[in-house]
């Protein structure tokens, strides 16, 4: 643990952080944007998880193990996502949001 | 006199904060882009600050170094270089604000005063051969399991990116046709 900053410090970093993530993800419309905000809100609980297993647990490896994965799925996920957004691009000729809605019509 | 590692730890904490703002309300799509990564590595910081040194290489390599590119690559396949969205309403994003305040001020209240309780063992030196024991160990404290199957997904999620984003043959367009 780093001396003189209590746990609570690091929960607020990774919480603003988290929110943060919410809130672009309301107010973008653009997907590549979006994808950036999901990935601003998986590293927040990344921190989450590290913070608890070196303050609260300091002999164990769990957090740091589950972070370590998240890690892997947030890889997995950008770039499945990335190669939808490339065949939303030719398909549609653009990537903002509101533009693909074929399904509704 | 402040001890240099809670001076670095407030400095990484500033930088995220400000870097996250930037990263959603900016308008220059390259640019939120280059404000990910400098959240991503003020975060990698924060993890060389908790001793956990093989995790800050793999944020840097995985996040910084992959994803970061990934989506720098797939910003230049799709968009003109210095294309500009246009400027948010104001009044559009307010509902938006105020349920990430709401959801923020929750969460920080429910923290807030909660008193964590530490297990009171001795802290691990975490080396490589620690990481190498637990990750690939079989029993108690072993994670050979997830390990497997994120490996499984990693290889699933490559052959997904490959047949989703390749290009289809114009004979099967014409067969539809």
């Amino acid at each position: 643990m780093i001396e003189g900053i209590p746990l609570t410090h690091f929960l607020i970093v990774s919480t603003v952080m988290f929110f943060m993530g919410v809130l672009g993800f309301f107010i973008r419309k653009n997907l590549i944007t979006i994808l950036m905000s999901i990935e601003l809100i998986l590293n927040s609980v990344n921190i989450n998880f590290l913070a608890f297993n070196r303050y609260l647990f300091p002999d164990q490896l769990q957090g740091h193990f589950f972070a370590l994965i998240v890690v892997g799925i947030a890889a997995a996920e950008a770039s499945v996502a990335i190669a939808i957004i490339i065949n939303i691009y030719r398909r549609f000729g653009g990537i903002e949001a509101e533009q693909v809605s074929e399904l509704k019509n | 006199m402040i001890a240099s590692n809670v001076l670095m730890f407030y400095l990484f904490s500033a930088v995220i904060l400000v870097f996250s703002a930037l990263t959603i309300f900016t308008r220059k799509i390259l640019r939120a882009a280059v404000f990910l990564l400098f959240t991503l590595v003020a975060t990698s910081g924060l993890y060389f600050l908790l001793n956990y040194q093989f995790m800050a290489g793999v944020q840097l390599a995985v996040y910084a170094g992959g994803i970061v590119v990934l989506i720098i690559f797939s910003i230049l396949l799709t968009h003109q270089i210095g294309h500009k969205f246009k400027k948010q309403q104001v009044l559009g994003i307010i509902p938006a604000v105020i349920i990430s305040a709401i959801g923020l001020i929750t969460a920080v209240g429910t923290f807030w005063n909660y008193p964590f309780r530490a297990n009171g063992h001795p802290a691990a030196n975490v080396d490589m051969t620690m990481i190498g024991n637990e990750l690939l160990g079989t029993g108690h404290n072993g994670y050979v399991l997830p390990f497997e199957v994120i490996s499984i997904l990693l290889l699933a999620a490559m052959v997904g990116a490959i047949v989703i984003a390749k290009k289809s043959d114009d004979k099967d367009e014409e067969k539809a046709k």
